[in-house]
């Protein structure tokens, strides 16, 4: 039973960097209409822009996170105003393909900079060690990023719902035309959404340095997730994609422990029902 | 005269708002009817219903006696029912001619045919020039239809209309967007097709000197509902029509 | 698509006929590898014009064709592994690929634009996962290995051995042409214009009387059936299949021919096939990281030139015809 209850808490700090990704790629989908494929490479470069400036450069681990978000959210304003809005408006195959070839730039990009090899850095000293959790010692760090990961809930929560800006960006969301009208500024909008869901991926990368593996493919791993995610929790569904997260997160916890042989196969068999039964996603009314 | 289409208290809701709200009507053949009204009166809903775009929440709907309130949109064009759009909807990087082929094959039922080229398709395509001439459009068949005038886009738009040879066809704004030459040469095209091609059609229009010149009958709604029906004359001199609808569009004017 | 002539040109058709007589005489004028690398070009080409089929002909962009590409290739491995006989290994990669998209196509296009993209993406990972996951079948991560260039046989009949490469060549090379005419008739029949009305407009099409979803169905299947093609081809030249080609990053090879080569002509997607293998070819001479250049070409050609190379050259062409907007027909007008 306790390991029950241990491999769930796993599964919930699984879920927050699965949470963190796919909050980026449905706000993108949701504001933008666009369907970022390259969402998982921007949380790979977070992952390697912070896994720099951490180990190499010795730089302390928060300043490392801020300047990997500082970092890809340049890149993601780069990717926007240089590219993408030179294309909205035309067939969403395009902009799919155009978002497909930055995967192929980034990671090749990635290679040549920092090689293929996997990095993992020291975990810091402030976040290591352990604490007991139902007879078994958790590890500290996990729950930082648990914290992590419900903080950005709930700031993106007031945000969304409680200030000016939040609204503004509803509104675009809802109808550019009309939001274009009453005088939003619909580009810097787009720009502004663009950048945050990039930084919002570099974050999960970021945090996930020390204990994750920092290697070229984990940005095809996890777009792939990020995907199934948002399709499970409806494209461009803030709250679906966090409920999603946490059971893809804490189901695939316990799938490993379980039966690990057909999980993937399972999960893309959710993802294709969700998309024939209820494409709005399970968490839109 | 027989019913060619009779609706029976369809109604149609999107979400908390009754676009059609328990709207009977029947449509005889040979006579056009004009259906007019408001902004938001329900009557491209109408259209859709009828073509099958939206299927109804309640109510039924007969063509030729049949019921067709569920039958798939394709099916409809094939017994005999079709529609133009209000906003423009043409094969835009197909020729003109590829345009009217679309209807012709689809109604002859070559559409899948997959082994051989179109020019040996010579029935349809004697067909298809057939109707170009009648849309007044001959000259133009190699053209990609999106390089063509708005107003020969609008008489493609009818041509592939009518291209399936339906015996019911609506026409939503057929008028739209026309200079006063064109609006005149549409409206003589309508009127012409509807007595040599012995085509039903039923006109949405907003265009009231349109609309008295070619209807027999006009239906007049608002919100969602039929308010009145009748012959031009009777209308034209109805108040509660000039309350609602009239005094509308001097609002608008 | 433009109103095309009814007739090729008399350069083209010379260039063409030039072009399959080289082809014929490859073997005996040049080495291994450049055979090896025509046989791979011819394979591509075929499974992008199956993918071709579908966006640029149908409108429908599809993430999950390597899945049915897999699916060819696993049949046929696993026929061969049983039955050496070439010709029951291609036909029955074929018929597996093409039934497996018939039934997933039939869910799949319920679903247009994004939604059939993420649908087909997820079709084509489930194939994967089983690729990878069902090692009593598929051998898991180490594959099918020892997959013989069995001989093109009919029982009791006639048995022709194509065990060299320069004779398994032939194979490749005449029903890659095959498919490529049965391709071109297609798209020049009343159902290759039945579907560029779906493409342009599916509404107008269904109000047009055209049963829109089941010809979708059909181009779906079509493409299947060249993807399972593609695939079957593939086993007996390498004599081994692995996961990866089913991954949804194999899918991304007749994405990049057919945008390299133009969505909008014919022979884009052949062309596209060809630059390919011939940038890819060059590129990995000077550095292993060659999807880089690939991806800057892919953005590149989305942002500059939809169409492709061959609309630079459809372009100078056919100034007479004006084609407005021949560079982005995909750009929806309304």
């Amino acid at each position: 039973m306790e390991n029950i209850a241990f491999q769930g808490l796993i599964g919930l700090s699984l879920a927050m960097y699965l949470w963190l990704i796919s909050a980026g790629l449905t706000i993108i989908f949701g504001v933008l209409g666009i369907v970022n494929f390259a969402h998982g490479s921007l949380f790979m470069v977070g992952a390697y822009l912070a896994y720099t400036c951490y180990g190499p450069m010795g730089l302390p681990f928060p300043v490392a996170i801020l300047l990997s978000l500082l970092g890809t959210g340049l890149l993601g304003f780069v990717m926007e105003r240089g590219f993408l809005s030179r294309i909205y408006g035309i067939d969403e195959a395009y902009q799919l393909l155009l978002t497909f070839g930055f995967i192929l730039i980034l990671d090749d990009a990635v290679k040549m900079i920092w090689g293929g090899v996997f990095k993992i850095p020291p975990i810091p000293a402030f976040l290591d060690g352990a604490v007991p959790v139902f007879g078994r010692f958790f590890p500290v760090y996990n729950l930082f990023v648990i914290a992590v990961g419900l903080l950005v809930a709930v700031v993106l929560w007031l945000v969304f719902e409680k200030t000016w800006w939040g609204r503004i960006v509803r509104a675009t969301a809802a109808d550019r035309e009309m939001a274009g009208a009453i005088g939003v500024n619909v580009p810097r909008v787009f720009s502004g959404v663009f950048v945050v869901g990039a930084m919002l991926a570099a974050l999960g990368g970021a945090i996930g340095i020390p204990v994750r593996v920092v290697a070229p493919g984990i940005g095809a791993a996890m777009i792939i997730q990020a995907f199934i995610i948002t399709v499970i929790g409806g494209l461009g569904n803030l709250k679906g994609a966090f409920v999603s997260s946490l059971i893809v997160g804490i189901l695939s916890a316990y799938g490993t422990l379980f039966f690990p042989v057909f999980e993937l196969f399972f999960i893309f068999v959710i993802m294709a029902v969700v998309l024939l039964v209820r494409p709005q996603g399970l968490f839109t009314r | 005269m027989t019913d060619l289409l009779r609706i029976e208290d369809a109604t149609k809701r999107f979400g908390d708002f009754v676009a059609i709200n328990g709207v009977s009507l029947a449509l005889p053949a040979g006579r056009l009817t004009a259906i007019i009204g408001p902004n938001g009166a329900g009557k491209t809903t109408l259209i859709n219903l009828a073509t099958g775009a939206f299927v109804p929440d309640r109510g039924e709907m007969y063509f030729k006696g049949d019921e067709i309130t569920h039958l798939p949109v394709h099916q409809r064009v094939r017994k005999g029912l079709s529609r133009s759009f209000q906003v423009m909807n043409i094969f835009a990087h197909l020729s003109v001619l590829q345009n009217i082929l679309v209807p012709v094959l689809a109604m002859r039922g070559r559409a899948g045919f997959p082994f051989h080229e179109m020019t040996r398709e010579t029935e349809a395509v004697t067909e298809a020039r057939r109707i170009l001439r009648e849309i007044r459009l001959p000259d133009a068949e190699n053209l990609p239809a999106g390089t063509l005038s708005h107003g020969d886009q609008r008489l493609l738009e009818l041509g592939i209309a009518i291209a399936p040879a339906p015996e019911l066809c609506f026409l939503d704004e057929p008028s739209s967007g026309l200079t006063p030459v064109e609006r005149t040469m549409v409206m003589e095209l309508i009127r012409r097709l509807s007595t040599e091609r012995r085509t039903t059609f039923v006109i949405v229009e907003h265009d009231m000197d349109v609309v008295f010149a070619l209807a027999d009958w006009i239906v007049v709604m608002n919100r969602g509902q039929v308010l009145i029906e009748g012959p031009p004359a009777e209308i034209r001199e109805n108040h509660a029509v000039r309350e609602v609808y009239l005094g509308e569009e001097e609002l608008l004017a | 698509m433009s109103p095309a002539p009814d007739r090729l040109s008399p350069q083209i058709t010379t260039l063409i006929v030039l072009l399959v007589v080289a082809l014929f005489l490859l073997p005996w004028v040049a080495g291994r590898y450049p055979v090896y690398l025509a046989m791979q070009i011819l394979i591509l080409a075929v499974f992008s014009l199956g993918f071709n089929l579908l966006l640029g002909y149908t409108g429908l962009l599809s993430f999950g064709q390597a899945g049915f590409f897999a699916v060819g290739a696993y049949a046929c491995a696993k026929i061969l592994l049983a039955v050496p006989n070439l010709i029951l290994g291609i036909a029955g990669g074929v018929a597996c690929a093409g039934v497996a998209a018939l039934l997933l196509g039939i869910l799949s296009v319920r679903h247009t634009r994004i939604y059939f993209a993420m649908l087909t993406l997820a079709f084509g990972m489930m194939i994967y996962s089983i690729a990878w996951k069902w090692r009593d079948f598929t051998g898991g991560d180490d594959g099918l290995v020892g997959i013989p260039r069995a001989p093109l046989e009919i029982p009791g009949i006639v048995s022709v051995s194509v065990a060299a490469m320069d004779r398994y060549y032939y194979v490749v090379l005449v029903l890659s042409l095959l498919a490529i005419l049965a391709m071109y008739r297609l798209i020049r029949s009343p159902l290759g214009l039945t579907l560029q009305a779906i493409r342009e407009s599916d509404t107008r099409a269904e109000f047009a009387g055209v049963p829109v979803r089941k010809y979708r169905l059909i181009a779906f299947t079509v493409a299947g059936l060249y993807a399972g093609l593609a695939g079957a081809l593939l086993p007996p030249l390498e004599n081994t299949v692995t996961p990866p080609i089913a991954h949804w990053s194999t899918s991304a090879e007749p994405v990049l021919a057919t945008l390299l080569g133009g969505v909008h002509s014919f022979a884009g997607p052949i062309v596209g096939a060809f630059l390919f293998f011939v940038i890819k070819d060059v590129i990995v001479r000077f550095t292993e990281y060659w999807l880089i250049w690939f991806g800057i070409i892919v953005v590149a050609l989305v942002i500059g030139f939809p169409g492709g190379v061959m609309s630079i050259f459809a372009r100078r062409h056919r100034r007479v015809v004006q084609h407005p907007d021949d560079a982005d027909h995909m750009h929806k007008v309304q």
